[in-house]
């Protein structure tokens, strides 16, 4: 919404969706998934977002969108102002040397059969890095930036002799090999225990703050990510329903189901025994057959029969350079659509 | 609390369990000791590899088959149930007198049968119904403490979303009434508000029924939630054991100490921190404190292995520091 908007932005993506089709009968539909129903948004260069939502709200799907592995069924993603939504294969080898990808599962993410130097050098090989002594250089500075060290006593083993966080570590190194401009982290910590977590938000963190790297960070977790973004989008089934600075979101949650969510991450407090949490019933929407209107409907404490149920919420600015899709704010300003 | 609320229920003293592997010995309890009144919920956290599901696999003997040692007390009520033969402690014990939600519960029920009919299974085989009917009011009474209506139980697995089944885990627990139920790992897979739900129920199960609850898991700002005791492990040793008052606001233990300021806080502004390093390996454990490699604050003592200390408030530590 703000300066980013214009043509400077990193990354634009407009009207984005992403449907996944049922099995079909002969020509009988059976439906279609929609994971990704509608989503704009526009990422400065070197800025870091964090995109929050439980399982299902189509956040995974988002990414893979976004790293060029399904094509989006309609809309357009921009990437310095180059058209990547349409697929053809000198764009998309050139966008994806441009990004790098931070996966969920570490262990699953590298080849076992290859060690370390080998996972590194084979995207500059692929990407034309033709020379040795510069290959090796860069690795050598990717593995000292992830503090995979000492860097001689990594190379040669394989991602099974590696612990949980520094396989990670690994990952992000080889995410970073080819210097690129923007990094996908889909729940990056999730599989790590507690102790490690920190250290990997850290290391990327400072990644994209020395390279200037815009970095979109995925996450379940909303506690980890006032220690990693400034800006926070909250989706739920499919949609970006409100989007805000870290502090603004935690002190003024918006919308009802950002509301819920906040009410349901607890701290570690010996109180929170002694009383129940305020949080709705109810499971995520289906995407196959979404609620109509707002999706959060069914399950909002503040329903407005006829209002909510009729057409999806457009986004309202409660506070500046913070806004929401929920009819609650309707007597305040509207955001500009993009 | 009055005189029959704070009777022992579980008492474990010195319970070893270490596996046979190809590398040697491992070992994931090691003496372990843990008391735990009726009525009380204690917490056992830890990293991955500290021994905690195991803690939990050796209470209730469902052990692999390469076990290397397999000993200590563990009391149930007046019972030591560590010596009863393998068949007395499946009629008796399991099931029965401690009940257990595995990790992942909602992916343990079996998929082509009816969810009812899996728990009037384990109700009749466990002698705590003798009719189908009479198992079908119970288990309908169970649904209902878990906020389940009482018509899913003709429904099949897959036809019910990740918590209802998490639910429908914990009422098969809960149906047998038993004294002890055992909970590993029960809301991590779950979604945030989902898990908040199970929270609650849990929280309100335990003020309904007489239950005691021990709750594993790694992620203690959850664990907070119905908490009465809190239990540290490490490397395969209990490190800290204190009541949750305390715990969560002050730990004693250096390796508890770093791993509360790990936990991000979202209501609250805090410097995190790491711990530097990674667990030693179970197999052949550093002699000394077993933390002492990734401690700040080490001294010449650590070199020999600490005991379990009482603080002068009444809480354990396995520290030199609190010696």
């Amino acid at each position: 919404m703000s300066d980013a908007s214009a043509n400077g932005a990193l990354l634009d993506v407009r009207g984005l969706r992403t449907h996944f089709e049922l099995r079909r009968y002969g020509f009988f539909k059976v439906g279609t998934v929609r994971a990704v129903d509608g989503i704009s948004f526009q990422l400065g260069q070197g800025e870091a977002v964090a995109v929050v939502g439980e399982s299902g709200c189509g956040k995974s799907t988002l990414v893979k969108t976004l790293l060029g592995i399904h094509p989006p069924t309609e809309g357009e993603i921009r990437f310095n102002g180059r058209d990547i939504s349409k697929f053809d294969a000198a764009t998309l080898k050139w966008y994806r040397s441009q990004i790098g990808y931070v996966q969920q599962d570490p262990y699953g993410a590298l080849p076992p059969f290859m060690p370390a130097l080998r996972i590194l050098e084979e995207p500059m090989i692929v990407n034309g890095v033709k020379d040795k002594a510069e290959r090796m250089e860069r690795i050598n500075t990717a593995l000292t930036e992830v503090k995979l060290t000492p860097v001689g006593d990594v190379l040669h083993k394989f991602p099974h002799m590696l612990s949980g966080g520094q396989q990670q570590r690994l990952v992000i190194a080889r995410a970073m090999i080819l210097n690129p401009k923007l990094i996908l982290a889909d729940e990056p910590v999730s599989m790590l225990d507690a102790s490690v977590r920190v250290e990997i938000l850290q290391i990327l963190r400072k990644l994209q703050e020395t390279h200037g790297i815009g970095v979109i960070y995925i996450t379940h977790d909303l506690s980890t990510v006032r220690y990693f973004s400034e800006r926070i989008f909250v989706m739920y089934g499919g949609k970006l329903i409100e989007h805000a600075g870290v502090r603004d979101l935690v002190h003024h949650p918006s919308h009802p189901y950002t509301q819920a969510l906040l009410e349901a991450i607890s701290d570690p407090d010996p109180v929170n025994a002694t009383h129940m949490k305020k949080v709705p019933a109810g499971e995520p929407p289906s995407l196959v057959n979404p609620p109509s209107g707002c999706r959060f409907h069914p399950r909002c404490p503040h329903h407005m029969p006829g209002l909510c149920d009729a057409e999806d919420p457009p986004h309202y600015l409660p506070r500046p350079d913070h806004w929401v899709a929920c009819y609650l704010y309707r007597d305040g300003e509207q955001a500009r659509q993009t | 609390m009055n005189v029959a609320d704070a009777e022992r229920l579980l008492e474990v003293r010195d319970l070893r369990l270490y596996y046979r592997t190809t590398k040697g010995v491992l070992q994931a309890v090691d003496r372990v000791d843990l008391d735990l009144p009726r009525n009380r919920s204690v917490v056992i956290v830890g990293e991955s590899g500290c021994g905690k599901s195991s803690l939990s696999k050796a209470l209730l003997r469902l052990l692999p088959r390469n076990i290397a040692a397999f000993d200590g007390v563990v009391r149930l009520g007046d019972v030591d149930i560590m010596k009863l033969s393998d068949e007395r402690f499946r009629k008796d014990v399991r099931w029965i007198r401690i009940g257990f939600v595995p990790q992942a519960a909602m992916n343990t029920l079996n998929p082509v049968i009816r969810i009812g009919e899996q728990i009037y299974e384990a109700l009749i085989l466990h002698r705590r119904a003798r009719t189908k009917a009479e198992a079908d009011d119970k288990a309908r009474e169970g649904f209902k403490m878990v906020g389940l209506p009482a018509d899913f139980l003709d429904r099949y697995p897959f036809e019910l979303s990740g918590g209802m089944r998490q639910r429908a885990g914990i009422a098969m627990a809960l149906v047998m009434e038993p004294d002890l139920v055992i909970l590993d790992e029960p809301t991590s897979a779950l979604d945030v508000l989902t898990q908040a739900n199970v929270m609650n129920l849990l929280k309100r199960v335990k003020s309904e029924i007489k239950t005691s609850f021990i709750l594993i898991t790694h992620d203690i700002a959850t664990s907070s939630e119905i908490a009465d005791d809190a239990v540290v492990m490490y490397a395969g040793e209990m490190v800290e054991w204190s009541d949750a008052g305390r715990f969560y606001l002050e730990p004693l233990h250096p390796y508890s100490q770093k791993l509360m300021a790990s936990v991000p806080t979202l209501h609250e502004d805090r410097e995190l921190s790491f711990i530097p390093g990674q667990p030693p390996s179970l197999i052949n454990p550093p002699t000394g404190c077993r933390f002492k490699d990734r401690c700040p604050m080490r001294f010449d003592k650590c070199e020999e292995p600490p005991p379990m200390f009482d603080t002068a408030d009444g809480r354990k530590v396995r520290c030199w520091l609190h010696e």
